[in-house]
């Protein structure tokens, strides 16, 4: 029979769990809700009796020091007056993460009869509210209908009873099928083939006299979407290009990626590139023992829908690229970027269908927490970032870097594996994910592809890290993939490409029947990988799994057909040639047009005193504190943090870039950093370009790195690229990669693209902004060499490396006064290559106590967090500042967002040696540290431009997102 | 003993700071082994392989239910018989984080003749994980100095890292409490720079007197919330200039020491 048990905090004991949902629902602007309690439920079903549910509860369920339950109470759900009750379950099919442990907990007390558990959430709300703020509630805070239900009924929320599945192969009828047939197949499976690409299949069907079964062509769509094949960066593109007033130029473009991103990699010849692009991640070498690899993915459509799941399974995802890299490296730390419409977006402005940005934001963090923390990985870099045009789209940018011994990074599939997969059970979680991402979102995604939302499991990856990395070292298979986007199917038809593969479908493992042959083979349940195992380790291998409770199954073999064929129960259900899968894709050609348009720049007039806009400056939304994101990311784990996120006196302060110790012991360190300004891209994407990659590499050299060894991966999140305007941006910013990647030095290793970020309502389209991140991996000889930037000594002095010009284009200060502007930033590589080398020369001499680089805000609010981090007070001199500007004004010095530009701290001792080493590069000393706790500047005119009190400053930055 | 103490860093599903906390130990001059609880299960070893049992930081079986229940439950039905031994063969037990949890929650700490459980730990006052730096008071009582053998020589304050969520120390009622005062089994309490006790965020979790960290009465068990394998170096102090050695690392060297001069 079914118990349901309710447990809560015993009276006296402080509810956490209510006391946060009280403090969400003052956010929503309702304010009368005086308590909220919170209720965990366990529903548990199969044989057991009174006495062991006791026992379940008392032993195991419920904290006897803090707790109360209750066994089926059958108490009405509304007992009170101005008392609400609230319960939330899983839909049928979505897994509940927690019902695997608790089986094993209830077998574990010797209670054999357990068959089933799933929990629920109990909410008692206390207050005067009526039935539409009750709703808002539910919906705004307490569910999200894609996932789970509000209950009804007592009991309604027992296990689901999943149907039985009969073998019914299904064939897709093309042969006959007209264009706009073809186009409604398409649309109709959710396959978002174009109608070239159905002619295409439509023909080589043709040729062998039969139609498609629905799992070959969804295995096709799948192969051939946007989001596996990169169809539009390996496309051909005529590209016409109008900058300023010259005459419109046109070109053709065969193959972006290959003519950018891919060129400046093989251009510079790095010999330390140990694998690039066409492994699951990019390989570097680390030192002679070692290699890391380095990917950052975007998971932006399902945190979209799901804010919680989508972030979860994105880093899951995440993880598992390095771990599917070579023959599989340690996942050994995390970088998260994300980018959000501002917390306070008001309600009513909320486009049909999306979720507010402050609920996403909270889901996110939550969701990158949950599984970043449990699988023991420190997150230790990233960003947040603000705008309005995020809406309807937000972008979560996930990264892992991972370490793997130098004879493991290279793999092979040879005839005669075993085709195996470990981990996770296949579920009808995430179907349809890959094609899901390579179309638009609108305002029916969230009904129409609710599968593709998932929740993940951190506890079965990292069970299935443990054991992959013991049979790697073992060296019991030949070759391993993810199952990402596309799932088995993906997995499988790469490892096979050049031979051949078979797999028998049913063999498969399952969460539940009921799951058709094409269901099994498209799945994109999470936590999940393939190996080829030769058949004389098999034995070996599964040992391995088992001895710590990870199911690893034989599901077929690679062979030599050259062919991908599909069995279920005996029956053919797919028999695809790989070449056609894998090279039969009709190259696309699409057309691109980039106009440069003139934004106005504005006439400001000249202010005396620009304390006030300091203040807004380090409150604005990009640049104040993140320490509630960051706080909730275990950032130490694996006990290699050497420049944590957060620094200064009281550890706080805004950290460059982080620095961590991959091999414990030794003195070799990894530096990880990142740039991303779509703001600039607003005016120019090739200078954005050109300011994301200037940005990364200068934050390397503020935390005491160089360029000796660095290499940069690029994430593009664009608009639809079938519209010429968002392509042609995306043309531009690729052209901008590589002329600043080349003149910097820097290789790219690995990168992705997310196209058709857009969400429409009512047939119109809400692109983002076009937004690319520039992620960097450095090796750094010696960690003891390490710096951070909070002041360290009153007396000590302070300089500006690197000349500001009048670039307020895309600036935080004009944003904080409304305006866009049309002069944005700039790189000169040479000039900036000078400057960072100098400055690592210095660093590496010892010269230098504190750094940081000049970014969001300028100098002013790069000095001042240097100040407000140490605890001590500035005194700078703007005249000092070397600067190149036709009229020179204060708040352009201040606040321009000029590249290649950092605030150095210098002990009085080494001023004549650090200046020796900055010779023939701009630098200005502009003023030094003192005890007062004051932060005061001084102008062009030496008049006093800005004075506040360090605290004062500080508060303005914490403040804005101290939820 | 001649030889290094053998440590017994215990793994499970969800096990995640046991590497460094392996480190740690060797560092301290102890040879560390990682060792599934499957194999304590399926008797391919035995605890009375090892001097010292240690278990390490993470979210064993993910935390659900409530922080290292589940594993808790699995040592009191499959292997308390062991640890019984264990414990009054003289050994020595640090529970770290997510082990604290699994200690209490087992009733190995603070520890009765039944095993039962008599505090907790649970959801932060915060509501929420926090990764943060916290000054911890190790504990000096006049009447029995420096009980615990894992907290001996350490200075007044010490500075280690927390990260977790469900750290909040309770207890049942006034009597365990008093207790473990009387007993001096308090042996570390989050405070300030200067050592005095304080509240949010120096009490990153609201517990109970600032309780950070208990021992048993033999002293010889230790569970803590903060993490002293993340502070073995100067190198991982997030303001590391000017000093010499981790504050952990003494705590990995009471327990190495002990063994050495006892077994």
């Amino acid at each position: 029979m079914g118990y349901k048990i309710e447990i809560k905090e015993r009276p006296g004991i402080f509810d956490a769990v209510g006391n946060g949902v009280k403090k969400d629902i003052l956010d929503l602007g309702i304010n009368s809700v005086d308590r909220v309690q919170f209720i965990q439920i366990y529903l548990i079903e199969g044989n057991i009796s009174q006495d062991e549910v006791k026992k379940i509860c008392e032993d195991l369920l419920v904290d006897k020091i803090s707790q109360d339950y209750s066994i089926n109470n059958s108490q009405p759900p509304v007992a009170r007056r101005n008392e609400f009750v609230v319960e939330v379950a899983y839909n049928p099919g979505v897994m509940d993460p927690v019902e695997l442990s608790v089986l094993k907990a209830i077998k574990d007390l010797g209670i054999d009869g357990a068959e089933g558990v799933k929990t629920a959430k109990k909410y008692l709300l206390r207050g005067k509210l009526s039935a539409i703020q009750l709703k808002t509630i539910s919906e705004k805070l307490l569910y999200n209908k894609l996932i789970q239900h509000i209950v009804s009924s007592q009991l309604s929320a027992l296990s689901f009873q999943p149907a039985g599945y009969k073998f019914n192969l299904i064939t897709v009828d093309l042969s006959g099928a007209s264009d706009k047939k073809l186009e409604k197949i398409s649309k109709d499976g959710q396959l978002f083939l174009n109608l070239k690409e159905m002619r295409q299949i439509k023909n080589y069907f043709k040729g062998l006299d039969r139609n498609p079964t629905d799992c070959e062509l969804e295995t096709l769509a799948q192969t051939w979407s946007e989001h596996c094949g990169h169809k539009t960066f390996r496309g051909r593109i005529k590209y016409t290009e109008q900058i300023k007033d010259s005459k419109p130029k046109t070109k053709l473009i065969d193959n972006l990626l290959k003519s950018t991103i891919v060129k400046v990699t093989k251009e510079l010849k790095k010999p330390w590139c140990v694998s690039v692009f066409h492994d699951n991640s990019g390989v570097i070498k680390f030192d002679d023992k070692y290699n890391v690899c380095f990917k950052v993915e975007t998971h932006n459509h399902p945190s979209a829908l799901e804010p919680f799941g989508g972030a979860n399974t994105g880093i899951g995802g995440v993880i598992r690229d390095p771990l599917g890299t070579g023959l599989g490296a340690k996942p050994i730390l995390n970088t998260d970027v994300f980018c959000f419409a501002p917390p306070d977006y008001p309600f009513d402005k909320l486009p049909q269908g999306t979720l507010h940005p402050k609920r996403i934001m909270k889901g996110v963090v939550s969701g990158v927490r949950d599984y970043g923390n449990k699988m023991g990985i420190p997150t230790v870099n990233g960003a947040v970032l603000f705008h309005e045009r995020f809406v309807g789209n937000p972008l979560v940018y996930c990264g892992t870097v991972g370490i793997m011994p130098k004879d493991k990074t290279f793999k092979e599939t040879k005839v005669g594996d075993l085709i195996v997969v470990v981990g996770g059970r296949t579920g009808r979680d995430g179907i349809h994910g890959a094609t899901f991402s390579s179309g638009e979102l609108t305002h029916e995604s969230e009904t129409i592809s609710s599968g593709a939302v998932q929740i993940g499991n951190p506890i079965q990856e990292k069970k299935m890290v443990d054991t992959i990395l013991q049979a790697r070292d073992m060296n019991l298979y030949n070759a391993i993939t993810d199952c990402g986007a596309g799932g088995l199917s993906s997995a499988v038809g790469e490892m096979g490409a050049e031979i051949g593969a078979r797999v028998d479908l049913d063999k498969v493992p399952l969460k539940y029947s009921g799951l058709t042959y094409a269901e099994i083979w498209i799945s994109e349940s999470q936590e999940r990988m393939v190996l080829a195992v030769p058949k004389t380790n098999i034995d070996r291998l599964l040992e391995v799994f088992a001895a710590e409770n990870v199911e690893a199954t034989v599901i077929g073999e690679f062979n030599q057909t050259k062919r991908l064929e599909l069995f279920y129960q005996g029956n053919l259900v797919c028999d695809l040639k790989m070449k056609f899968l894998h090279d039969g894709l009709p190259q696309l050609e699409k057309k691109a047009v980039f106009i440069q348009e003139k934004h106005r720049e504005p006439k400001l007039p000249e202010t005396q005193n620009l304390t006030k806009n300091l203040s807004e400056l380090l409150s604005h939304y990009d640049i104040c504190s993140k320490e509630w994101v960051i706080r909730q990311y275990d950032h130490e784990v694996q006990g290699g943090s050497i420049l944590k996120p957060l620094i200064g006196i009281v550890n706080d302060g805004p950290s460059d870039a982080a620095v961590a110790q991959p091999v414990l012991g030794s003195k070799k360190g990894l530096i990880i950093s990142n740039g991303i300004n779509f703001r600039f891209g607003f005016i120019d994407p090739y200078w954005m370009a050109a300011s994301c990659i200037d940005e990364a590499l200068r934050q390397i050299i503020s935390v005491g790195g160089s360029l000796k060894e660095v290499a940069i991966l690029d994430n593009f999140c664009w608009g639809n690229p079938d519209k010429p305007d968002r392509l042609g941006g995306l043309v531009r910013a690729a052209n901008g990669c590589y002329d600043i990647a080349k003149g910097f030095g820097v290789p790219f290793i690995s990168g992705k693209d997310s196209l058709y970020n857009e969400y429409s309502v009512n047939n119109k389209s809400l692109p983002i902004p076009g937004t690319l991140l520039i992620s960097a991996i450095a090796v750094m000889d010696d960690i003891a060499k390490t710096i951070s930037m909070y002041a360290k000594k009153s007396g000590n002095l302070i300089y500006v490396v690197g000349d500001t010009y009048d670039e307020l284009g895309g600036s935080h200060y004009y944003d904080t006064l409304g305006f866009l502007g049309n002069n944005c930033p700039r790189v000169n590589t040479k000039k900036a290559k000078e400057v960072f080398n100098a400055l690592s020369a210095a660093s590496s001499a010892g010269l230098i106590e504190a750094m940081h680089d000049c970014s969001e805000g300028g100098i002013a609010v790069a000095a001042a967090e240097m100040a407000f981090s140490g605890e001590l007070g500035m005194e700078l001199f703007l005249s000092e500042v070397p600067y190149k500007m036709q009229s020179v004004r204060n708040d352009s010095i201040l606040f321009s967002e000029s590249n290649s530009r950092f605030i150095v701290e210098v002990e009085k001792k080494n001023q004549k040696a650090f200046e020796q080493e900055l010779q023939g590069i701009s630098f200005g000393l502009i003023g030094c540290l003192s005890k007062d706790k004051n932060f005061k500047v001084h102008s062009i005119e030496g008049k006093i431009c800005i004075e506040a009190g360090i605290n004062q400053l500080k508060e303005a930055w914490l403040k804005p997102l101290r939820w | 003993m001649k030889r290094n103490p053998k440590v017994c860093v215990l793994r499970t599903a969800g096990t995640n700071c046991d590497k460094e906390t392996a480190f740690a130990f060797v560092q301290a001059g102890a040879d560390a082994e990682l060792v599934h609880i499957n194999k304590f299960i399926q008797r391919e070893r035995n605890f009375s392989d090892y001097e010292i049992l240690a278990i390490p930081g993470g979210f064993s079986y993910g935390d659900d239910v409530a922080a290292g229940k589940i594993l808790a439950n699995e040592l009191r039905t499959k292997l308390i018989d062991d640890l019984r031994q264990f414990i009054q063969d003289g050994k020595l037990i640090i529970g770290i984080c997510n082990g604290f949890q699994i200690l209490v929650k087992s009733g190995l700490l603070p520890g009765n003749d039944m095993f039962e459980q008599e505090v907790s730990l649970v959801i932060n006052d915060s509501g929420k994980f926090e990764d943060r730096w916290v000054y911890l008071k190790s504990k000096k009582s006049k009447v029995n100095s420096q009980k615990c053998v894992w907290t001996k020589h350490l200075p007044e304050v010490i500075y280690l890292p927390v990260a977790h969520g469900e750290g909040k120390f309770i207890v049942q009622d006034e009597t365990i409490l008093k207790k473990l005062k009387d007993n001096n089994e308090v042996v570390f309490q989050y405070c300030d720079e200067a050592g005095k006790l304080a509240g949010y965020p120096d009490n990153p979790n609201g517990s109970l007197e600032n309780i950070a960290g208990i021992t048993d009465q033999t002293g010889r068990i230790l569970g803590l919330m903060p993490h002293p394998e993340r502070h073995i170096s100067v190198l991982q102090h997030p303001r590391w200039m000017g000093k010499k050695e981790g504050d952990g690392l003494r705590i990995f060297k009471n327990g190495v020491d002990y063994i050495r001069n006892h077994f």
